[in-house]
């Protein structure tokens, strides 16, 4: 299951090789590489760092201030994940064709990811030990040094963790960026790959992208350090005596507001009026279903087969800790660094010249999911087995149990709960999956996202309203899931850097 | 039920020899402690009678059935009949109590005799029977490790392994799960080996102390022996506080800074004397025995420990009950009572 998670990198690498410095140079060095790079590099600075302003901000006023309302507000605050960044671009632009470009970009993004920063950054701090705060309050430090000097460097993992889950996530988004035509190498290689089949060109485009990726994950690596932030000690950590707004807690209340305004009420405005008044708003209920029905059914293989695949990487790397497990288990987080456009070139001609027979069959769709969302199966099912210790075994040996009762009785019931957990997510993630289903989907099949595509990208915004409020009814479970920060999947989330 | 036997069990991990030729004989039964600080090899001890390790020499015996060694093809753990009681017990999270105690007995027993005897299991580790369709997360530390005895003695195993079994509980709670622990393993007669590093737990429970030190098994005795006449001096100031002086022997009697002492056995020339602190009688009324200096009182309510200073420089710690007790700079005599052990630097390791 490693290997296949590999086949993207290998793809990519071995072409590279075969292409040879000089063609590749030509490839690469060209007026309109440059632009997408400047375009691509631009974009995901300024989001990541705007994203992680908002995202401290907003976590640091919810968790730790007397803002009015703060329950509340941290549902809201959460909610724009239950829109998919291609169906939030669509809301913008559909209301307002001027909002495209860098700007346009710019801002769906940012309202569209900040929540990647937010939670985690929550979940840090319901998680800090306020004893830590109040040792420094008592050593002489303001409330503002204290948050500076002590807080801060502790919310490090957690908002580099976001942030680089803002860049992966930028660098691999196509539907948004394509709706509010703001050319980067995803869109382009989508471009190159659907206009002319230019596999030379697309598979430098893609190469490029990857050195992207890897560059901002070792960037993150070697931000975050080897420092140890975790809190020392176990059992429940009192919450930290909230901060005192005054008279800044309604402009403040108004500016939360603003974000939430902004970041889901102009979605549901734009969907709700595309329902009502859109001249091309059609309801073809049999094709609805159809594509909600192709939708579900791979939706449910890709969990299936993405959650089996992931029992014996986490089996090695829990049970079997050595570095071959751990190079297994972190092989697959390299496909989460893959765009899912990567993923479905590489599957494209991976299956063209190997097994040519598997092109264009729901298996092959099944297999990119698989790649794509492994490493959110193997994060939740692990923590599952986390919780079911090697000692528990032990003690069914001990009274009289063989590997496979011990397993049946012990370990299966305990992991059954992340194992659902994680078939859950990667169901949902599936999905809401754009580009490797654009690329990779049998003919003749569509799902909700498919058919949302193509009736956006030709203007049809009616037509494609009813497929974008499915896409957002279907991502709710999830977004559900994970405003609960002691889930699982949101601690996973925090510690492996993996979106969940 | 059967006795343990452990015949020059050695078990290394890498270059360190974590278990180094130990030979022990637990009888039938009966209750041994193993004693040593973190890290001595007892864990590992542990592991390799339950099957969980396989020694790389030595025999292992359950009764005159040889579990594990030379030659012999180290019995799985899963047959070998062994309770194992983990540190925290370990209980499974997502069966309840009944279930817990249930799990190891055969599939056709889990019905309505499983139910007599978890019935039976929550009597003997004085639990009330309600209890038996409580969560584990619903129980107390003491609880849980109740619970988990009762589980590791319901298919009426060979051996009962308990592994630091009352660490993580406090100090309330431990001595009376560890009191009614006994009293369920004396009830059913089964022959238990409880590894710990608390000295206070290994002497009040077991039949046998069993210190181990650097992998090494170092003297094995009921908890008096040990603890009133150590192997070594090592042992001594493992197994309690000591006071360890040097001195002259000459046959029963020997001279040291606290003046003449008597010895358990006869001894020629330079030794050292171990002396328990409550040996050392404070006088604080008359001028009887050596003169020093109080400089130091750590009052514990039903004694004290108080640190003095000889006159002639050395520093000893005297036990003295908590009634009345001298403060720091009190003029004080000081004479020990009863026997004291010596050993000869021959003796010495």
């Amino acid at each position: 299951m490693a290997l296949l998670a590999l086949v993207p990198l290998a793809y990519v690498a071995s072409y590279v090789v075969i292409i040879g410095p000089v063609d590749l140079w030509q490839l690469v060095a060209r007026p309109r590489i440059a632009e997408l790079l400047r375009n691509t590099v631009t974009l995901a600075v300024a989001c990541m760092a705007a994203t992680a302003v908002l995202g401290v901000a907003l976590a640091v006023l919810v968790e730790r201030t007397d803002l009015p309302g703060r329950r509340l507000w941290h549902g809201l605050l959460v909610a724009p994940l239950a829109v998919p960044a291609f169906v939030n671009g669509y809301a913008w632009v559909s209301l307002d064709r001027s909002i495209n470009g860098f700007g346009g970009a710019f801002l769906v993004v940012t309202l569209s990811y900040y929540p990647l920063v937010y939670l985690p950054v929550v979940a840090m701090l319901r998680r800090l030990d306020p004893a830590l705060e109040e040792s420094a309050w008592s050593l002489g430090h303001s409330r503002t040094r204290t948050f500076r000097t002590v807080v801060l460097p502790q919310l490090r993992p957690a908002l580099l963790g976001g942030a680089l889950l803002v860049g992966l996530h930028l660098l691999a988004e196509f539907g948004a960026l394509s709706l509010l035509r703001f050319p980067t190498f995803t869109t382009a290689i989508y471009d190159q790959y659907g206009s002319t089949f230019n596999g030379a060109a697309a598979t430098a485009m893609a190469g490029v992208l990857v050195l992207l990726c890897l560059v901002l994950l070792l960037a993150e690596l070697r931000l975050r350090g080897d420092r140890r932030y975790a809190r020392v000690g176990r059992g429940a950590a009192r919450s930290a005596v909230p901060l005192a707004l005054g008279t800044w807690r309604w402009p403040l209340v108004a500016t939360v507001g603003a974000v939430v305004v902004l970041a889901i009420g102009v979605p549901a405005f734009s969907l709700v009026r595309w329902l009502l008044v859109g001249t091309s708003t059609e309801f073809p209920l049999g094709e609805l279903a159809q594509a909600l029905v192709s939708t579900v059914v791979l939706a449910l293989a890709g969990a299936v087969a993405t959650t089996l695949a992931a029992i014996p990487v986490v089996w090695l790397a829990v049970r079997h800790r050595g570095w071959a497990s751990t190079v297994i288990e972190r092989s697959t987080y390299v496909a989460n660094a893959l765009p899912g456009i990567v993923v479905g070139l590489a599957l494209v001609v991976a299956s063209l010249r190997l097994v040519p027979v598997v092109y264009q069959t729901a298996g092959l769709l099944v297999a990119a999911y698989a790649i794509l969302f492994l490493p959110r199966a193997v994060v939740t099912v692990r923590a599952g087995l986390e919780q079911a210790p090697v000692v528990l075994d032990d003690v069914a040996h001990g009274l009289g149990l063989g590997p496979l009762a011990t397993a049946r009785r012990v370990t299966l019931p305990l992991i059954a709960p992340s194992l659902g957990a994680g078939a859950a997510l990667v169901f949902l993630a599936i999905s809401t999956e754009l580009t490797a289903t654009l690329m990779l989907s049998p003919i003749g099949t569509s799902t909700l996202a498919t058919e949302f595509w193509s009736a956006s990208s030709e203007l049809r915004y009616g037509a494609a309203a009813p497929y974008a409020l499915l896409l957002v009814l279907v991502s709710i479970p999830a977004t559900v899931l994970l405003m609960r920060t002691d889930s699982p999947a949101t601690t996973a989330a925090v510690e492996e850097r993996v979106p969940a | 039920m059967s006795s343990l036997t452990i015949t020059g069990v050695t078990r290394s991990f890498g270059s360190t020899r974590a278990v180094d030729d130990v030979t022990l004989e637990v009888p039938h039964g009966s209750f041994t402690t193993v004693l040593g600080p973190s890290g001595c090899g007892k864990t590992t001890l542990l592991r390799l009678i339950a099957g969980f390790l396989v020694p790389e020499s030595g025999t292992i015996a359950f009764g005159s059935t040889v579990v594990a060694g030379d030659g012999v093809r180290p019995m799985p753990p899963q047959t070998r009949r062994v309770g194992y009681v983990p540190q925290e017990g370990a209980l499974f999270p997502h069966l309840d109590v009944a279930a817990n105690i249930a799990f190891g007995l055969p599939r056709d027993e889990r019905g309505t005799t499983g139910e007599d005897r978890v019935a039976e299991m929550l009597d003997l580790v004085e639990l009330p029977r309600d209890f038996r369709d409580r969560r584990p997360d619903e129980l107390s530390g003491g609880q849980q490790q109740r619970v988990a005895l009762a589980r590791s003695l319901a298919p009426a195993p060979a051996v009962v392994l308990l592994d630091e079994p009352f660490s993580s509980l406090d100090a309330g709670l431990r001595g009376s799960t560890a009191r009614a622990v006994r009293r369920a393993l004396q009830a059913t007669n089964t022959t238990a080996l409880l590894v710990t590093h608390d000295q206070n737990e290994a002497l009040s429970l077991a039949d046998q102390v069993a210190v181990m030190r650097g992998g090494r098994l170092v003297q094995s005795a009921p908890p008096s022996e040990v603890y009133l006449s150590p192997s070594d001096p090592q042992v001594a100031e493992f197994v309690g506080r000591a006071v360890v002086l040097p001195g002259t022997a000459r046959g029963t009697r020997a001279t040291c800074a606290l003046g003449e002492v008597v010895l358990t056995a006869p001894a020629e020339g330079d030794v050292a004397l171990m002396v328990r602190p409550e040996q050392v009688f404070v006088d604080l009324a008359h001028a009887e025995g050596v003169r020093g200096t109080v400089e130091e009182v750590s009052y514990y309510g039903h004694d004290c420990a108080v640190q003095v200073r000889l006159d002639e420089g050395t520093s000893v710690l005297a036990r003295m009950a908590g009634v009345r007790h001298p403060v720091a700079g009190d003029p004080v005599h000081l004479r020990v009572t009863g026997l004291v052990r010596a050993y000869t630097s021959a003796g010495l390791p």
